[in-house]
């Protein structure tokens, strides 16, 4: 067993002045918009970071595949290169770059100071404006340089398209290794482009359906490890775990509140049926949410907290119910033609990302609050459980193909679909929040 | 304007744990099989065994897609079941509930709970004790049947009468 609960990292980030006396609009080279037609990603040069030997190299690369995979940005071959960047501190030859139809251009150099940490710095240039756009530098206590490779592209994403970025994110899922009537499931976490694998359950249990907190230092998820299948929340950093609530039979689907202070999930009345409960960590009390004889499970709270969206069959099959976060005014929104089922409230507020059964396909889709304006992503033949970038402009989930399940993401233009590296088979992704 | 885009960024402290001591709770070992629990193998089943019950009696009832009704042949099961169960009270009895995969995780763990409760009154109204009979729902998660094809999922679709604990 090992422990490792010594901080990682220790980012500081400055910004670097620009060496072009430059003044820019805060406008974006890339523009986002999910109703238009084929966006053409951005063609963008990333030059091999400056000094450090393989690392520069390792993190230009790490920051190339984060933009490329968002499917918004094109990164240009690197032999297509003409200037060969020696001081990325310096204005580089425009020309250059303009030639190859490289929109965008990043320079940048990482080295180590004296005291052991590591220092990345880079710079955004704009070929066609021959200006600055942005540049930064940031310390690392570790040599933790996937971490600052995913701040670097988080900050290019920013800067290039007026939106935060994903990618200095994790992911929780269930790790499925083993026969398929006899899967081991784990508890494990990762970076958002599948680096940096860590279990955090043993696979004695089945575990299931891991969500993470606000904060990031916490998951709720469902264990069998009573016997019972219960709902359990666990500090990722001391790996504390914790029964949620006191209930006599099986709770499951859980997931935070908003502001952390709530757990919201299915309790199994004696008669069979799902209701739906959300219980305060403080106090520990419980309110009962819905009260029908029918299943009613996978509640998802809006990003103010105010609704809750859930899974109901209580019209006969599953369909996406929404409901005040106190229980009040049930209302039906979805009205497809299918079963509906996993909600979940996008973190901008805008749209509920969902599974949707129909003509023996599993789609992953989105609608509206109110349910208009469905739009689906994907179809498969087993795919499920949508889950958020913390834009809100991606969505991961997992899909049974070949034997068993595998991480998948998709844009919300749903033209930009990209398979999750694991291991093993890997089902019920969360992805986290950023942290602000 | 001179819009250079620098974020701020606090000071972060990350710190993540590799493998945590999820307390390895070593599932008490159980016996799943007529086998384990010290019967012959092969042969006639001694009349009140639990090789008795699954192979004379029938241990499992079938569902419809989405459905946790008790069909026809499944209340002809339950029946021969709820008669050996009040002739043999020695035996606590868990009923395991079970969906196939074609439904999404967290409905099909409410699935195979209802499933399993619908059996464990069926059984009921014949006559068991309700204190003798526990529940618990296995949702998609333990298949019998693992090929892609309706005749698996129907298999699949199931509530398992188990004695002793002894799993299916």
């Amino acid at each position: 067993m090992k422990s490792i609960l010594k901080p990682l990292l220790m980012i500081v980030a400055m910004a670097l002045g620009t060496t072009a006396a430059a003044t820019l609009p805060a406008w974006a080279l890339v523009e986002l918009n999910v109703n238009k037609g084929n966006v053409e990603p951005l063609p963008i040069a990333i030059t091999d970071f400056q000094g450090g030997d393989a690392l520069g190299a390792e993190i230009s690369g790490i920051v190339s595949a984060d933009l490329k995979r968002s499917g918004l940005f094109a990164p240009i071959d690197k032999s297509a290169f003409i200037e060969k960047i020696s001081n990325p501190d310096a204005t580089p030859r425009f020309e250059d770059w303009k030639v190859i139809n490289a929109q965008a251009l990043v320079t940048g150099s990482v080295s180590k100071e004296a005291d052991g940490r590591v220092r990345a710095q880079y710079r955004l240039w704009d070929t066609f404006a021959g200006q600055q756009m942005s540049g930064e530098q940031f310390f690392a206590n570790d040599a933790n340089t996937r971490r600052v490779a995913h701040i670097i592209a988080d900050a290019i994403y920013e800067r290039l398209t007026g939106e935060k970025g994903y990618f200095d994110t994790r992911v929780v899922f269930i790790d499925e290794s083993g026969a398929k009537n006899a899967r081991k499931k784990r508890l494990a976490i990762m970076d958002q482009d599948g680096a940096n694998v860590r279990y955090l359950s043993n696979g004695k249990s089945i575990v299931l359906t891991p969500r993470f907190s606000p904060n990031r230092q916490e998951i709720t998820y469902m264990s069998y490890e009573s016997g019972q299948p219960k709902v359990y929340l666990l500090q990722i950093e001391t790996g504390q775990r914790e029964l949620v609530g006191d209930f006599p039979g099986m709770t499951f689907a859980p997931r935070f509140s908003p502001d952390g202070q709530k757990v919201i999930m299915s309790l199994l009345r004696d008669d069979g049926n799902s209701n739906i409960f959300a219980m305060d960590l403080r106090s520990r009390s419980t309110t009962r949410l819905t009260n029908s004889a029918a299943i009613d499970t996978s509640p998802s709270y809006s990003p103010d907290g105010s609704k809750v969206v859930f899974t109901s069959d209580r019209g006969g099959r599953a369909q996406i119910y929404v409901m005040g976060a106190d229980g009040s005014g049930q209302t039906r929104i979805s009205f497809g033609d299918g079963v509906y089922s996993t909600p979940v409230w996008s973190p901008r507020g805008d749209l509920i990302a969902f599974t949707k059964q129909t003509a023996g396909e599993f789609q992953i889709g989105v609608m509206r609050i109110d349910g208009s304006g469905e739009r689906i992503l994907s179809t498969g033949f087993q795919q499920e459980g949508p889950t958020w970038a913390p834009n809100g402009r991606v969505l991961m989930f997992f899909r049974d193909s070949a034997g068993g399940p595998k991480l998948v993401s998709v844009d919300l233009t749903g033209r930009n679909e990209q398979s999750i590296p694991t291991a093993n088979f890997a089902s019920d992704p969360a992805w986290s929040p950023l942290l602000e | 304007m001179g819009r250079i885009a620098a974020l701020t960024r606090n000071p972060v402290m990350m710190a993540l744990v590799a493998s945590l001591a999820i307390a390895g709770c070593a599932s008490k070992k159980t016996p799943n099989s007529a086998a384990d629990l010290g019967l012959s193998g092969a042969g006639a089943a001694t009349p009140g065994s639990a090789q008795d019950f699954t192979v004379n009696i029938g241990d499992r009832i079938f569902f419809d897609t989405d459905s946790s009704s008790i069909r026809a042949d499944a209340q002809t099961t339950l029946s021969r079941q709820a008669q050996w169960l009040n002739q043999y009270g020695q035996y606590a009895i868990v009923i395991e509930g079970h969906a196939d995969e074609r439904g999404t995780r967290e409905y099909n763990l409410a699935l195979g709970a209802r499933r399993a409760a619908a059996t464990r009154d069926f059984l009921v109204a014949r006559g068991v004790s309700g204190q003798r009979l526990k529940t618990i729902s296995y949702g998609k998660e333990r298949p019998v049947a693992v090929c892609d094809d309706i005749s698996c999922w129907s298999q699949n679709r199931r509530a398992v009468t188990t004695l002793s604990g002894a799993g299916s």
